[in-house]
């Protein structure tokens, strides 16, 4: 440890500025990779396959044909109904989160076009306050699955969340209905709907829009349920056995379609998204 | 056992009684007395309901005795079959439903169903359903759109299973099936909050065109424990998690999460159970009455807008 601390105020008095790290440890393996290698693999560890999260504008890239996509998110912002104070009030919470990750709400999309097929994308951001679900994510959403259905687009929705936002009080866990609700404007004129659920999709956001796709992808060794693994713990006092509430685990259960890779992602989607979709999309 | 703030009421009582109890073996006119003590009993319970803190709510909507909805089945309905197994996997006795009679019309309704007692609760485990338990209640709107039946849901849960069966089984699939399915219903949709209100497992059975809530009832994203345990790291911190969740009644009625408050009578549901189910009965008969000619269309509309319309932020 203190060879170490030793070694890293040594190297930066060395330079004598700051150097932007270069290098970064898996969060599985452990191995250490060149940051710029990572980046280029998506953000998949190439020694063990570990899928690291990343920033909602590189699930932008990842996933909408390139040029093609235009935000509409961040027209609105999140405030406090409840006057809301745990360790910390919420609106100091809120500020702190916007300053970090520079939007307004953990969520972040608009029209983009996929694989030719016109879409509205929707990216959960899991660094703002858990990907939690307040009114702002609930109304993003409805928002979204509401432009789909007026302009003819699929709907794509990449969800990373801890559930519902505690600090919304009972605001919070009607966005269940509300986001559910709007969806239903999507399924009327025919339009897909497939949701992309990443580590970790938990709670409300399970419970509501995420699984109520067409089709649902996950990606591998993402956590999904309803509960926490904690809670679970808490409940039934005993542990957990291996890759419980895992996507591999939950793909023999039932409840997927698909454990897909993040490099085969966009062609996955593509697929059913052309399938499925019932207008004119240009050759590919 | 009374509730810690309850009991001067039950000593009280207790006085009152023995008073009577005296007057009449020893033939004494105690009337003004006994008055006198009956009028100290009204206010004393008029003050302290007044000034309930959101945690004692919590509490009053938790304490045994409180009718259940096979309790509020048996008084409010007229006649009643229930109804079970979600005709998939199993019956789960965590949710009851059926066919009814609501002052002369027939209905069908589903309700979070607790133990009366310890060893009921395990049968039922604590009124925590299972994915069944969801799939039950879907099958039973299944059947309230087929024959044109209103439905009714009476809502009284923590929450649903946080269990290994229940996460194998698909818990927060199902629910997210059971809020859809609630919200495409041909029929008028009535929800009540009978006592506990806990979360997506309350919500899977609550997307009604009216919300009807008791007033001791609560209502929220997450039990004031859990909630405590997860920002306060600490569930006896549950009091303040209370206060701050708004999560009674009021509260409620203010953000438009429900429609209505069915008022309790002096001292609570659970101290007056035929007291509640009456002002119940009249809140529900008049709700139906309010959307009776309404169709199919009109009623989805209805429910789509006030969905809708909750949540708070700004636009910038």
């Amino acid at each position: 440890m203190a060879i170490e601390r030793l070694f890293r105020r040594r190297r930066t008095r060395g330079e004598g500025r700051e150097v932007p790290e270069l290098w970064i440890r898996c969060e599985r393996c452990g191995v250490q990779l060149y940051k710029k290698d990572l980046e280029q693999n998506l953000g998949v560890c190439p020694h063990c396959g570990h899928h690291h999260r990343i920033p909602v504008e590189d699930w932008v890239k990842i996933l909408a044909d390139e040029g093609s996509f235009e935000a509409t998110t961040g027209k609105i912002r999140p405030v406090d109904p409840l006057g809301f104070v745990d360790t910390e009030p919420y609106p100091e919470r809120l500020a702190r989160y916007q300053q970090k990750t520079g939007r307004p709400d953990a969520i972040y999309g608009g029209r983009a076009k996929i694989g030719g097929v016109p879409s509205v994308l929707l990216v959960m951001d899991y660094a703002f306050a858990g990907g939690s679900m307040g009114s702002v994510v609930g109304e993003e959403i409805a928002r979204g699955a509401e432009l789909a259905a007026e302009e003819e687009r699929a709907l794509v929705i990449v969800t990373a969340s801890g559930g519902a936002r505690m600090q919304e009080g009972a605001l919070s866990l009607m966005q269940m209905a509300k986001t559910t609700m709007a969806l239903e404007f999507v399924f009327q004129k025919r339009l897909p709907y497939v949701s992309v659920l990443t580590d970790p999709t938990t709670g409300g956001v399970t419970a509501s829009f995420a699984t109520l796709a067409d089709v649902i992808f996950a990606e591998p060794g993402a956590l999904i349920g309803f509960a926490g693994p904690r809670v679970i713990k808490q409940t039934i006092r005993q542990d957990l056995p291996e890759g419980f509430q895992r996507s591999e685990f939950l793909l023999k259960h039932g409840m997927l379609d698909a454990v897909v890779d993040r490099r085969q992602l966009k062609p996955e989607l593509v697929r059913v998204l052309r399938l499925l979709y019932p207008g004119e999309v240009d050759a590919a | 056992m009374p509730l810690e703030f309850e009991r001067p009421l039950i000593e009280l009582e207790e006085k009152i009684r023995a008073l009577e109890a005296t007057a009449r073996e020893q033939n004494l006119d105690l009337s003004e007395e006994i008055g006198l003590l009956k009028a100290k009993l009204e206010r004393l319970e008029r003050e302290i309901f007044e000034g309930l803190t959101p945690w004692q709510r919590v509490q009053l909507a938790r304490a045994p005795g409180r009718p259940t909805t096979l309790d509020v089945a048996e008084r409010l309905f007229e006649e009643y079959s229930e109804l079970r197994g979600d005709r998939a996997f199993a019956d789960d006795p965590a949710i009851v439903g059926g066919l009814a009679r609501l002052a002369g019309r027939r209905v069908v309704f589903v309700g979070h169903q607790k133990g009366r007692n310890t060893k009921e609760n395990i049968a039922r485990n604590f009124g925590m359903p299972h994915p069944e338990g969801y799939r039950k209640a879907m099958r039973l709107m299944d059947l309230a759109d087929r024959e044109g039946l209103p439905f009714l849901a009476f809502i009284d849960t923590p929450g649903a299973y946080p269990g290994i069966s229940a996460e194998e089984r698909g818990q927060a699939w199902v629910i997210a099936r059971s809020i859809q399915r609630m919200s495409r219903l041909k029929v008028p949709a009535v929800a009540v909050i009978l006592g506990e209100g806990g979360s997506g497992g309350a919500l899977a059975i609550g997307v009604g065109n009216r919300v009807l809530i008791m007033e001791n009832a609560w209502y929220s994203v997450i039990s004031p424990e859990s909630c405590a345990a997860i920002l306060w790291r600490d569930a006896k911190e549950a009091e303040r998690a209370a206060a701050a969740l708004k999560l009674t009644a009021r509260d409620l009625l203010e953000l438009g999460v429900v429609d209505r408050i069915v008022p309790e009578p002096g001292g609570g549901a659970h101290r007056n159970p035929e007291g509640a189910i009456r002002a119940l009965k009249e809140a529900l008969v008049e709700v139906l009455g309010e959307l009776e000619d309404l169709d199919a269309e009109a009623l989805w509309w209805d429910r789509y807008r006030k969905f809708r319309a909750l949540g708070a932020f700004a636009e910038t």
